[in-house]
């Protein structure tokens, strides 16, 4: 049944964001959420963006994804403009969105459905995807009825099942206990190893980051720009228990953290609240370590 | 079917609710038989601090007025035979049936048209604003001379009490489903009308539920007080116009007994469909009990 010729051939896509801005209300009302944010989302990477919450990185994945569209600047998949939401770029969001009033199988098959698709190789795709994701048993349940980690790797199947170019996912594993939080790591890792489509992930932590990426981009504190962008050169496939020894994820880590550090300092002496909390973590986790 | 009906013999919360009925009835019958055992000399006092406080002095106050559950039931006996009291039911249960479904066709897709389209929110719900804090008994003199059978009339008006209801909770469901669910179903390449049948719909279908069940008890309510005041459009003389004016004929008559079967029916017959309801409810959000 789990067999790869069921899956179709990946395209993997690269996303050019250039110069982009995004503001929010008019006048003196005027809220700047994204300035001026250039980078790129490498093809058939795994490209990780952190930085604090409430920097503005959700606006970022809205306008990846088509919901919203920039007020400057550019932002094209392929070279052709993101102008609506597509198959192309399919998002995972912070909390479940899979439709509480459809099983997991329904779900799962909501998009070949929606645009007429639901030919004899879909079904089969669908039906390599629920093995893949482990909840073949689980295809007549509801939403409700599966625990948090399942929810999320039913989304997953439901995504994958469209063969997008990219796949977006805004802190997908947040909420989830840190058990199953590492399991969806090592588990997400290995999918994304086997089928290397591009990824872009959002976090904000630092662990996550580091364990998952390619690249990571991080970002400054609102209104949003990349400030560094760090090469994570470690061997794949990744396994967590190699990577908490690696003496170079840990480089990698402190890099991050004293960018962010910076970062959170400089709002902070703004008066930022969620550049404090960030302060008083790092000065925390550095007095552990 | 035998298990489930082992099921509910076996749960705490079945004979809870039996005992709770049996306790009410003893009691009732206690008290309504006040006048003949507050006779002995002996309760001479209660009676004196009865009348002090301005009551009759020879019964418990309020109920002791009530006929008793026995005389009520013995009564009920007589009117079982009667085709009176079937007509009655039968003409209720079609005013109710009649007005809610009338309700429900043009109400949910109503409701549906005034989430979906701001055009439509835009023209429509202003009116709608103003007449649904107009209790439905208020129309019950102009639907009299509006329509042209005292039978339209009142199913009109029965129509209004769940229609209002029923519009405000589905613009209510589908205005609070979580917009996630717009953008997953855009990305993966929904159409409008997908996305209205396959999210929108099941969405509010909860709420459609939940509306449909409050509207259910306002048209028993509207009904009843419909009949009484059109006179139950009875062009045979009688007992022929409707639960509500069984109630009302009854009293005129001074049949006190009859007054309660009345009322008991009307308790039986609102429980029966909201009962109905519920399961249908069930039925069709299988989510909802799947936790």
């Amino acid at each position: 049944m789990s067999d790869a010729r069921a899956l179709p051939a990946i395209t993997a896509g690269e996303i050019t964001v250039q110069g982009v801005s995004k503001s929010y209300g008019t006048s003196h009302m005027r809220k700047e959420v994204v300035r001026k944010c250039s980078f790129t989302i490498e093809r058939a990477k795994l490209t990780v963006m952190i930085g604090p919450s409430g920097c503005g990185k959700s606006t970022l994945i809205r306008l990846l994804a088509g919901f919203e569209q920039p007020s400057e600047g550019s932002i094209a998949l392929d070279g052709a403009s993101i102008t609506r939401p597509d198959r192309d770029r399919l998002v995972l969001f912070q909390e479940s969105a899979l439709f509480p009033w459809m099983t997991t199988w329904d779900n799962i098959l909501y998009g070949p459905r929606a645009r007429g698709e639901l030919g004899k190789e879909t079904v089969e795709l669908a039906e390599f995807l629920i093995h893949k994701v482990g909840l073949q048993e689980f295809r007549a349940k509801y939403p409700g009825q599966l625990s948090g980690g399942m929810q999320r790797r039913a989304e997953l199947a439901r995504a994958m099942v469209n063969n997008p170019k990219i796949m977006i996912l805004d802190e997908p594993f947040r909420g989830l206990d840190a058990m199953t939080k590492e399991l969806m790591w090592e588990y997400y890792a290995r999918l994304f190893e086997e089928n290397r489509r591009t990824n872009f992930f959002v976090t904000t932590d630092i662990d996550e980051a580091v364990f998952l990426a390619d690249r990571v981009l991080v970002m400054s504190n609102i209104p949003t720009q990349v400030v560094a962008v760090i090469e994570v050169d470690l061997p794949r496939p990744r396994r967590l228990s190699d990577i908490v020894e690696s003496d170079r994820a840990n480089d990698v880590k402190k890099q991050a953290l004293s960018i962010l550090h910076a970062e959170a300092m400089r709002s902070f002496a703004h008066g930022s609240r969620a550049a404090a909390d960030f302060v008083d973590a790092y000065l925390k986790r550095a007095r552990n370590s | 079917m035998a298990s489930t009906v082992d099921k509910i013999l076996a749960s705490r919360a079945f004979w809870r609710g039996v005992v709770s009925i049996v306790v009410f009835v003893i009691l009732w019958e206690i008290g309504a038989r006040s006048k003949q055992w507050m006779a002995p000399d002996a309760f001479a006092p209660l009676r004196e601090l009865l009348g002090a406080i301005g009551l009759k002095k020879d019964y418990l106050p309020w109920i002791g007025a009530v006929p008793a559950p026995s005389a009520v039931l013995e009564a009920w006996a007589v009117v079982l035979g009667q085709a009176g009291y079937w007509q009655s039911w039968y003409m209720s249960l079609l005013r109710v049936a009649g007005g809610f479904i009338a309700a429900m066709l043009v109400g949910i897709p109503f409701g549906l048209l005034l989430a979906v389209s701001r055009t439509a929110h835009g023209i429509g719900f202003p009116v709608f604003e103003v007449l649904r804090p107009i209790p439905p008994l208020a129309w019950v003199p102009a639907s009299i001379i509006f329509w042209p059978t005292q039978e339209l009339s009142i199913t009109f008006v029965t129509f209004l009490g769940a229609f209002f209801t029923i519009v405000i909770n589905v613009v209510g469901g589908a205005k609070s489903i979580d917009v996630r669910y717009f953008q997953a179903a855009q990305s993966m390449g929904s159409s409008n009308w997908d996305i209205f049948r396959r999210v929108i719909l099941p969405g509010t279908l909860p709420s459609i539920m939940v509306g449909s069940a409050v509207g259910m008890g306002i048209t028993w309510e509207v009904v009843v007080a419909a009949e009484m005041i059109s006179g139950g459009g009875s062009q045979q003389s009688g007992a022929g116009g409707g639960l509500g004016f069984f109630i009302w004929s009854s009293y005129v008559g001074g049949s006190y007994e009859q007054i309660v079967v009345g009322m008991i029916s009307i308790g039986i017959a609102g429980f029966a469909s909201s009962e109905l309801l519920r399961r249908l409810g069930k039925y069709v959000t299988p989510w909802l009990r799947a936790r």
